[in-house]
């Protein structure tokens, strides 16, 4: 997957969870936390959700990688490939 | 034998949302096994002719509005992907806290409340300004904090020790398993959930939400089963409970167990003693009538009545106290039409007494709590007894016989566990004991423990901080 594609997928993974809010336009250096309404159990719902979509394993020790969109696409692109 | 990865006892909205998540979280066989036929719980509803009435639910705490951040309700509906529309909720109009030196009203406007005291205690401002900035700074979801008696606190802010009992009232009222006290954490929680978020209504009542839950736990394949009453939970004095014995005869095995039907009831279905958890004393009468017109127009959504000088909040020494009330508007919400006039009134009462009537002591009981309601109604708001088309009582007994709740005690065992855990490592409390209260509470309970307990994609134990 490329980068753009994996970019689409946790978006698409983000949507879902933050089902009332508009994920269209967010900036992707800053915190998703900052842009949109979630919280430690949200994130437990995205890393549950890479899980069921795309066998994606995140460790608890790895889940500050997905704060913004940037640091989620650059943490999770090597993964995609394996 | 059944087998089920996990078994939910009891369909009231901790056991529906654990239910939900549970699926969500990657379990397979999940079961939610329900006594009664209709789910809701303490929260449910009843249909009399045409008309069809909520018990438990007054309204529903935590207002939000969409786009609003870090708000109860709004994670709810994230949790279990329940758009927040369908919910569709009518604010209420205002609510009143009424004692004999005043009155203090309050909306979904946080600031008409900081208005209302200052009216009537010009003095006290400066007190609810840093009472309302330290509640901003508390961590009230941290659930490992000891009980901290709210009047001791409270004294710390306030004078006028009649502001203490007005702002008390509501509170103790609508969720504290203790007697004239509550634990700070709790009052924290229903301050911000009652005076700062405030109340609003589904269109349709608590059965809207009910259905929500139950199409989003079947949609995902979760089974329920009505009229499945458990009788037994069997341990063979391991560590751990090996199977569930149902009335109807039948056995099955579970892995996980989460039981929403009470910390000593749980205690009971295992057959151990259970020391640390003291029976609620606080239990109530609830008259409902329905007047054939609009009669109460200019009422409240909800008023906190007190005839005392203070909040008599225990175990009235009569069968009821009539000078301790909500009163109850459930249709007097803002974009409402309604023909008739509902009205709802709760007194704190004592178990003990109604337990020892004769049946037809009893039933003249019951008459005399519709007639204080009707003489309440009548002082209060001028309402005319003879266009009544419809009233129902209930007692203490009667909440202990559909809720199971011993001695008809609604808020629980005012012993918490916060955490959920028992003796057995399989066996989990939500609901009413695990400490969260009313429906946004009871959701919150059963989100909590399950993603607590059966969140497990990764191999370590997820620990969810407590920010809910």
């Amino acid at each position: 997957m490329t980068q753009v594609q994996v970019r689409d997928a946790v978006l698409a993974i983000i949507a879902d969870i933050a089902m009332d809010q508009d994920v269209t336009g967010l900036n992707d250096e800053l915190a998703l936390r900052e842009q949109l309404d979630l919280d430690s159990m949200d994130f437990l719902d995205i890393v549950m959700e890479l899980k069921k979509r795309h066998k994606i394993d995140v460790p608890q020790e790895d889940y500050t990688k997905l704060a913004t969109l940037k640091s989620c696409v650059d943490y999770l692109t090597p993964k995609f490939k394996q | 034998m059944p087998q089920f990865d996990v078994v939910i006892i009891g369909a009231g909205m901790s056991g529906l949302a654990a239910g939900i998540r549970a699926k969500m979280l990657g379990h397979e066989n999940v079961a939610i096994v329900e006594r009664h036929t209709i789910a809701g719980g303490l929260n449910s509803y009843y249909q009399r002719g045409k008309r069809q009435f909520d018990v438990g639910l007054h309204a529903l705490t935590n207002f939000a509005r969409l786009g609003e951040k870090n708000r109860p309700l709004l994670k709810i509906c994230k949790q279990l992907r329940i758009p927040y529309d369908r919910l569709q909720l009518k604010e209420q109009r205002f609510s009143s806290i009424q004692f004999p030196f005043g009155e203090i009203n309050f909306t979904n406007n946080k600031q008409d409340l900081i208005t209302s005291v200052e009216r009537l205690f010009p003095d006290e401002i400066r007190g609810l300004h840093g009472l309302i900035e330290y509640l901003s700074q508390f961590n009230e979801t941290d659930l490992e904090r000891p009980f901290i008696s709210t009047r001791q606190e409270l004294t710390h802010f306030f004078n006028n020790q009649n502001l203490i009992e007005m702002l008390l009232w509501p509170l103790l009222i609508y969720g504290s398993a203790c007697e004239d006290d509550m634990d700070f954490g709790q009052f924290a929680i229903m301050f911000k959930a009652i005076y700062q978020e405030g109340f609003a209504r589904p269109l349709g009542g608590v059965r809207t939400i009910i259905d929500l839950l139950l199409e989003r736990f079947k949609m995902l394949g979760g089974e329920i089963f009505f009229k499945k009453e458990v009788k037994a939970l069997h341990h063979d004095n391991q560590s751990c409970i090996q199977s569930l014995e149902f009335k109807d005869g039948e056995t099955w095995q579970a892995t996980m167990i989460f039981s929403s039907v009470g910390q000593n009831e749980t205690w009971q279905l295992t057959k151990k003693n259970n020391a640390l958890a003291p029976i609620g004393r606080m239990s109530f009468t609830e008259a409902i009538f329905v007047f054939d017109s609009l009669t109460a127009a200019q009422s409240p959504t909800i008023a906190f009545y007190s005839g005392h000088a203070s909040a008599q909040y225990h175990r009235p020494e009569m069968l009821f106290d009539k000078e301790s009330a909500v009163i109850c508007f459930p249709n007097n919400y803002t974009d409402c039409e309604y023909k008739e006039t509902v009205v709802r009134i709760t007194h704190p009462a004592n178990y003990d007494l109604w337990k020892n009537l004769s049946p037809q002591a009893y039933r003249k009981e019951k008459e005399n709590v519709k007639e204080a309601g009707l003489a309440l109604l009548s002082k209060n708001y001028g309402v005319d007894a003879t266009r009544l088309l419809f009233h129902d009582v209930f007692t203490p007994l009667t909440v202990e016989r559909y809720t199971g709740h011993q001695a008809g005690a609604v808020y629980g065992s005012p012993h918490k566990i916060k955490n959920g855990a028992t003796p057995f490592s399989n066996l989990f409390l939500i609901g009413t004991d695990q400490g969260f209260l009313g429906v946004v509470g009871a959701l919150l309970s059963g989100i909590s423990m399950a993603n607590l307990y059966l969140f497990k994609p990764t191999s370590h134990q997820m620990q969810v901080p407590n920010e809910l």
